[in-house]
């Protein structure tokens, strides 16, 4: 590896030389820019313009106004079950948090094989959501299903199984999207737990803290990073669920599983005609409420950030 | 050490967890071991109802010799590998350089394009779905893999950014420093003198990259349809379809499409989880 300085051409070594450390980084910054915002950053606009129109993917756009928003919001019944599912899957899946942390704690610990059985727990996580979803279709299946077997001993009978019902439905797919969730905070908790301060926690038993109380007043204080980071990914994962519900109901039974991702999308490439604009005011409803959520992550790091520097 | 370490506890409780460790264990991953265990049976099983017993034969190798010489499986395993490495490839380059840029050096703006990344990877993808299909669509790209390819590496490079940048910025400043009063070009720098310290960025990025594009089922059935281009995990919905209710061979085919990422995980481990953590540690 040599550290001596090349010797570029005399032209390059005017202009070029002499504004190096300016000009370095939009150079570097380029590509990836070009990529980001042509994908993501444009698209962004381009879908807020396409929901001003009815548009069927192929020909002319129609300019309607505000006409998809008002019948969206305007007693779209669709629309309505969607939105409230997403609350439901909101709440609901923030248990990912305390569950991981549970779990997080049943095992730091240093026995022989721990390691092997941290790695175990956390292994669903990586698994595809389509393949989790297909797995717990079977094992919520009617009468065969091992769920509903295990709740047959129990003399609980779920009228068409937990996914044809449209009471337990929903219910029964976030409980599914729980399983890789709670393994992603556990292993953000586990992390966490390793670094938690020794000395802290000596001093703190030395003053007599034990069991809750010293999870609450010193663990978990120290924890914040790692629950942060849950929070953002669980919030995030809660509001792009696509996949469990695409491969186990497909929005049913009756519509009542959707949610405003996947309304979005059978809206957009439906099988009677594409309505993207119809499709297009559906995501940007979906992005203002994610744009709460973003706004709060981004100024927390914001301020990490002024700290760290 | 929080919670007390089991060593310094009583010599029942003990036992009682070194107990306990295999139930729960067994218990959480129960789902996947029903699936496991479905992929062995044979046919008739299913036909008389011993969905949950023991397998009345052993036909794992017919089960999984049929995922791979008797449907489309290999060429949407095949497409999955197509799609992911370019991608991984991709947004790793990428993101070095913007992470590299936005890690270095202090200029105007700065901050605002790192918020502008990280902001476009919180965005739900939904709002992206119309356009970016436009687009790609009008480019000819559609039912292409490198209609795929392309999106992914951009999508990714939100997240990439982020990830390289903090990196990046966690290494000992004065290094570039010397380098610059040595007078190093600065491409050089970031070749010679950031490069080789970024490795297990590097290592873990790819990690993670490869399991998020592997298991991507969104983008895959918006930007593509029919085996031509398809990955495994939209793959996996024909398959399902050409098995109707063939339980066994349903689990030898899902098991197959998701064994590649777990596979990643298990021997990049470490990798994996210093990638996944980032941040979760001040």
């Amino acid at each position: 590896m040599t550290m001596t300085a090349d010797a570029p051409s005399h032209q390059q070594r005017g202009w070029y030389k002499r504004n190096e450390i300016a000009v370095t980084p939009w150079l570097f910054l380029l590509p990836g820019i070009l990529f980001f915002a042509v994908y993501v950053i444009l698209p962004i606009f381009q879908s807020f313009w396409i929901s001003f129109h009815q548009w069927d993917g192929l020909g002319e756009k129609t300019w309607v106004g505000l006409a998809n928003y008002e019948r969206l919001l305007g007693g779209d019944r669709k629309f309505e079950v969607s939105f409230w599912n997403n609350i439901r899957w909101l709440f609901l899946y923030l248990l990912a948090i305390p569950m991981g942390l549970f779990i997080a704690l049943f095992l730091n610990q240093t026995v022989r094989g721990i390691r092997f059985y941290k790695s175990m727990f956390f292994f669903p996580f990586v698994i595809s959501q389509v393949v989790v979803g297909l797995v717990f279709s079977w094992f919520y299946l009617p009468n065969t299903g091992l769920f509903d077997q295990i709740m047959g001993l129990v003399g609980i009978d779920i009228r068409g199984g937990v996914l044809g019902n449209p009471n337990t439905a929903t219910y029964g797919i976030i409980a599914a999207g729980l399983w890789p969730q709670t393994a992603y905070c556990m292993i953000l908790y586990l992390t966490g737990l390793n670094a938690v301060d020794p000395e802290q926690v000596e001093a703190a038993r030395l003053d007599g803290a034990k069991g809750h109380k010293m999870l609450w007043y010193v663990i978990l204080p120290q924890l914040k990073p790692a629950t942060f980071i849950a929070f953002v990914v669980t919030i995030i994962g809660a509001l792009r669920s696509f996949d469990f519900i695409a491969v186990m109901t497909n929005g049913g039974p009756f519509g009542s599983t959707r949610v405003l991702s996947f309304y979005m999308f059978e809206e957009s490439l439906s099988e009677f005609g594409f309505r993207m604009g119809y499709g297009a005011a559906i995501a940007v409803v979906l992005f203002f409420i994610m744009l709460g959520f973003i706004a709060y992550f981004l100024y927390s790091m914001w301020r990490d950030d002024k700290e760290a520097r | 050490m929080f919670p007390t370490p089991i060593e310094k506890s009583s010599r029942n409780w003990q036992i009682t967890y070194q107990a306990l460790l295999p139930i729960a264990m067994i218990v959480w991953l129960l789902p996947l071991l029903a699936v496991a265990l479905f992929s062995i049976k044979p046919e008739t099983d299913f036909a008389t109802g011993n969905f949950w017993g023991w397998p009345t034969s052993f036909e794992g190798f017919t089960n999984y010799g049929r995922v791979f010489f008797d449907s489309d499986m290999p060429r949407y395993l095949l497409n999955s590998v197509m799609i992911t490495v370019p991608t991984m490839a991709g947004a790793v380059a990428l993101s070095a350089m913007t992470g590299f840029a936005l890690g270095i050096y202090k200029f105007k703006g700065n901050l605002l394009i790192f918020f502008m990344f990280i902001a476009g990877n919180f965005v739900p993808f939904q709002i992206l779905m119309v356009p970016v299909r436009d687009l790609t669509v009008n480019m000819g790209l559609y039912d292409t893999k490198t209609g795929l390819i392309l999106f992914h590496i951009a999508f990714q490079t939100g997240f990439c950014t982020l990830f390289m940048r903090n990196f990046i910025r966690a290494l000992p400043y004065p290094l570039i420093e010397a380098a610059r009063v040595e007078g190093v070009a600065e491409w050089r720098i970031f070749w010679y003198v950031v490069m080789p310290l970024m490795k297990p960025a590097l290592a873990a990025l790819s990690v993670l990259i490869f399991t998020f594009i592997w298991n991507d089922y969104f983008w895959a059935i918006v930007l593509t349809q029919g085996p031509d281009a398809q990955p495994v995990t939209a793959g996996i919905t024909s398959f399902n379809s050409q098995f109707r209710a063939a339980y066994h061979m349903m689990s030898a085919g899902s098991i197959v499409a998701a064994l590649p990422p777990v596979l990643m995980f298990f021997l990049m481990q470490k990798h994996f989880i210093a990638g996944l953590t980032l941040g979760a540690v001040k």
